[in-house]
C-alpha cells in the first residue's frame, strides 16, 4: 500500500522550528509521507500543500500561546477549497495561560479539529491517532495502543507561555 | 579572419551581428524588418546588405540564429495550485524562452478549453500533483484535453505515478512524459522539461511555422531568443571555466509591448536565521511583464506606478500625459522628438524599470513576534547584486539611462523590496546578447570574451 501523506507546520508567526524537526523525524521514521512546511506556515500554504501532494491528514503545530487565533476558520477554508474531510490535528501550547484541557480541546474540536493533543505530547500518541484514523493499525498497534488511548484523558492543562524557551 | 554571422529572427527587425572568431571581437550590426509574411530571408538578405555596407565584403563560416519571430515559442501553461505547480510550469516555460501566453491552475473548464483552441498554442505543458499526489484534477485535465482538437505537442511534467494513465488519455496526440516539475512539495526539477521544449523547438515549431523556404536557414535556428538571452548571461554572471566571470548580474529589457527582467544570482538570504517563503526560484530567472512596455502597454505601466508617480517624474500635468499616451497608442513608432514626449518617455521608462524589477526582485516582511523580530524572505535577495545590464532599444539608446536604471536600485522607501544596493551599469550597446548567447553553443570562450570588450570595455 502506498505511504499515507502529511502536511505538518508550525502556523502563524511562530518559528519554534527544534519540535517541528522531530515530528517530521518521529513520522518519517513511522513510515508516513512527510511534507514539512517549516515554521510561520498560514492556512493558506497547509491547504495548498495538501491539495498538491493529496495529503491524508493536516497536522498543525503551535507553540507560542497565539494557535486558537491562528487556526480559526482552517476547516471552513479546507472545506471551500475542496478538501472536505481531511483529518485535521492541532497540538503544542496551543492556547494562552493554564486552562483545563478537556476544555480546550472542546473548543478546538467545536473549530473542526478531529484530535487535540496536550502539551508535551510525545510523537507516537500522534502517530498511533493518525494510524487508527487512518485505518492502518497493525493487530499488534492495536493491542500497544490502549495504554496510549488514556493518554489524553489524563492530560489536564493546556498551558502556554508567552515568554518561552 | 574567421568570420560567424549571428542572427536573431525578432518579432519586428531581423538582427545580425557579426564577429571574428580569430580576433575574437564584434565586427559589426545591421537591422532590417523581419518579413515573416513572405519569406524571412527577405529581411535577412536586406540586413545582410547593411551589414556589408558597414563591415565590407565577409565570407561567413557559420550562420547560427535564433528566433522570436512569428509570435515567438507560444505555450500554454497548466498546473494543480495556482502558486504551486501552475507556478513551477511557468517558470520552466518562461526559462526555457517561451512566451506562455496563458497558465492555468485546477480543473481545466470549458470556456478554459475554447480558450486553449482560439489561442493554439505551440506546446501545451501539463503540470500538478507532487509525485504522489493529486491524481484527480489532472486526470480530469488531460481528458477534456483529449477532447479537443489540438495540434500542437504535448509536454506531460507532473505526478509521476499517473504518467501512464496521462499518456493512455492522450494517445491520439503527440505527448512527451518528462520529470515532475515539481517531485515534492517546493521542489523544482525543470531542467528536464526544458531541456524537452527546446527539441520541440527544434524538430518541429520552426519548420511548422513555415518562416521560410530555405531550408538551410531554418536547420540554423538553434533555440528561441529568450534562451538565448538566458545562456549569454549566465555565461558572462558564471564564466566558462577557462574565461572568467563577472558574477551576480540583473539585466533588463525594455520592449514596446513586454519587459523581460532577468537574475544570475543565487539570492540567498543574508541572516541564516531568516524564513523563506515560497518556492525556490533558479539561478539564472527570467520574468516576462505582459503589461509594462514603451509604446503598447504604456497603460500598464500607469496602472501598476500611478498616474501620481508619471506626474511627478515627468514634470506633466494629467491631461498632457493622457494626451501623449494617446499618441503614442495611435502610433507606437512615434520617437521621442518632442520635448514633452521626452519627458514622458523618461518618466515611463523609470517606472517600468521600477515595476518589472521590483516584481522580479525577492521581498523580505519583517514579523513582531512573541519571540522577537522574524525575517521571512519570498523571491531573491538581490542586494548584493552589483551589475546591471541595460539591453532594448528602448534603454539603450536612451540620454537618461543612468538616471533610469537607478530606479532598478534598493530604495529605502520600499525597504522590503530585495533590489541592488548599488551597481555598474553595463549598456548593451550593440545588442549583442542573444547573439552571444547562440555563439557560446559553440564558442563559449569567445562569446564570453566578446561580451565582456563589448559591455566593460575591457
Amino acid at each position: 500500500m502506498d505511504k499515507a501523506k502529511i502536511v505538518i507546520g508550525v502556523i502563524g508567526a511562530d518559528v519554534h522550528a527544534v519540535g517541528n524537526r522531530i515530528l517530521e523525524y518521529a513520522f518519517s521514521s513511522a513510515g508516513f509521507d512527510v511534507t514539512n512546511l517549516g515554521v510561520m506556515v498560514s492556512q493558506e500554504e497547509f491547504i495548498a500543500a495538501a491539495i498538491e501532494t493529496d495529503a491524508d491528514a493536516i497536522l498543525v503545530s503551535s507553540l507560542y500561546g497565539h494557535g486558537e487565533l491562528d487556526v480559526r476558520g482552517l476547516r471552513e477554508k479546507c472545506d471551500e477549497s475542496g478538501l472536505e474531510g481531511i483529518l485535521l490535528y492541532v497540538g503544542g501550547n496551543i492556547v494562552v495561560g493554564k486552562q483545563p484541557f478537556a476544555e480546550v480541546e472542546k473548543r478546538f474540536k467545536k473549530m473542526g479539529f478531529d484530535r487535540v493533543f496536550a502539551p508535551g505530547t510525545p510523537p507516537e500518541v500522534d502517530i498511533y491517532f493518525l494510524k487508527k484514523d487512518l485505518g492502518t493499525l497493525t493487530e499488534a498497534e492495536r493491542e500497544a495502543g490502549k495504554e496510549i488511548e488514556q493518554y489524553n484523558e489524563h492530560a489536564e492543562v493546556g498551558y502556554a507561555g508567552s515568554s518561552t524557551d | 579572419m574567421q568570420a560567424v554571422l549571428l542572427i536573431d529572427f525578432g518579432s519586428t527587425y531581423t538582427k545580425l551581428t557579426a564577429v571574428d572568431l580569430d580576433k575574437e571581437e564584434f565586427l559589426g550590426n545591421a537591422n532590417s524588418f523581419t518579413t515573416v509574411e513572405t519569406d524571412i530571408n527577405d529581411g535577412l538578405a536586406r540586413a545582410l546588405a547593411a551589414l556589408k555596407t558597414r563591415t565590407g565584403e565577409l565570407e561567413f563560416r557559420e550562420q547560427l540564429a535564433c528566433s522570436s519571430a512569428a509570435g515567438g515559442l507560444r505555450m500554454v501553461v497548466s498546473g494543480l495550485m495556482p502558486e504551486l505547480t501552475a507556478e513551477a510550469a511557468r517558470s520552466a516555460a518562461l526559462g526555457a524562452g517561451a512566451k506562455v501566453v496563458r497558465t492555468y491552475s485546477h480543473t481545466l473548464t470549458s470556456p478554459d478549453l475554447a480558450e486553449i483552441r482560439e489561442i493554439e498554442p505551440e506546446i501545451f505543458l501539463i503540470t500538478g500533483g507532487t509525485d504522489g499526489g493529486n491524481k484527480e484534477v489532472i486526470l480530469s485535465n488531460a481528458r477534456a484535453l483529449a477532447t479537443t482538437d489540438l495540434q500542437c505537442p504535448f509536454v506531460y511534467a507532473g505526478n509521476r505515478v499517473i504518467a501512464d494513465e496521462v499518456s493512455e488519455i492522450l494517445k491520439e496526440f503527440d505527448l512527451t512524459v518528462c520529470p515532475n516539475v515539481m517531485p515534492r512539495l517546493g521542489e523544482l526539477n525543470i531542467e528536464p522539461v526544458q531541456e524537452r521544449i527546446r527539441e520541440l523547438f527544434l524538430e518541429s515549431i520552426v519548420y511548422a511555422k513555415g518562416l521560410s523556404q530555405v531550408e538551410e536557414l531554418i536547420s540554423n535556428i538553434m533555440m528561441p531568443t529568450p534562451q538565448a538571452m538566458l545562456k549569454a548571461m549566465e555565461l558572462l554572471a558564471r564564466g566558462s571555466g577557462r574565461v572568467e566571470g563577472i558574477g551576480d548580474l540583473l539585466a533588463i529589457d525594455l520592449g514596446g509591448a513586454t519587459t523581460d527582467v532577468y537574475s544570475m544570482a543565487s539570492g540567498s538570504p543574508r541572516l541564516s536565521s531568516t524564513v523563506i517563503k515560497g518556492l525556490p526560484e533558479p539561478y539564472a530567472r527570467r520574468t516576462v511583464e505582459g503589461d509594462i512596455g514603451m509604446r503598447y502597454s504604456v497603460d500598464g505601466i500607469i496602472a501598476a506606478a500611478g498616474i501620481e508617480r508619471v506626474k511627478e517624474i515627468s514634470g506633466l500635468d494629467s491631461d498632457s500625459i493622457s494626451h501623449w499616451c494617446e499618441t503614442l497608442r495611435a502610433d507606437p513608432a512615434q520617437l521621442p522628438d518632442q520635448e514633452e514626449i521626452e519627458a514622458l518617455d523618461f518618466a515611463l521608462s523609470c517606472l517600468a524599470v521600477e515595476t518589472a524589477v521590483t516584481r522580479h526582485a525577492g521581498h523580505l516582511e519583517e514579523f513582531y513576534t512573541p519571540m522577537g523580530q522574524v525575517f521571512a524572505q519570498s523571491g531573491k535577495d538581490l542586494r548584493g547584486v552589483r551589475k546591471i545590464i541595460a539591453t532594448g532599444g528602448s534603454l539603450i539608446y536612451s540620454s537618461t539611462l543612468n538616471n533610469i536604471l537607478s530606479y532598478a536600485l534598493y530604495n529605502p522607501q520600499d525597504p522590503g523590496s530585495l533590489k541592488p544596493e548599488k551597481a555598474d551599469y553595463l549598456i548593451d550597446k550593440n545588442y549583442i546578447l542573444s547573439a552571444m548567447g547562440v555563439l557560446s553553443e559553440r564558442y563559449p570562450d569567445i562569446a564570453l570574451k566578446i561580451m565582456r570588450k563589448e559591455l566593460l570595455h575591457e
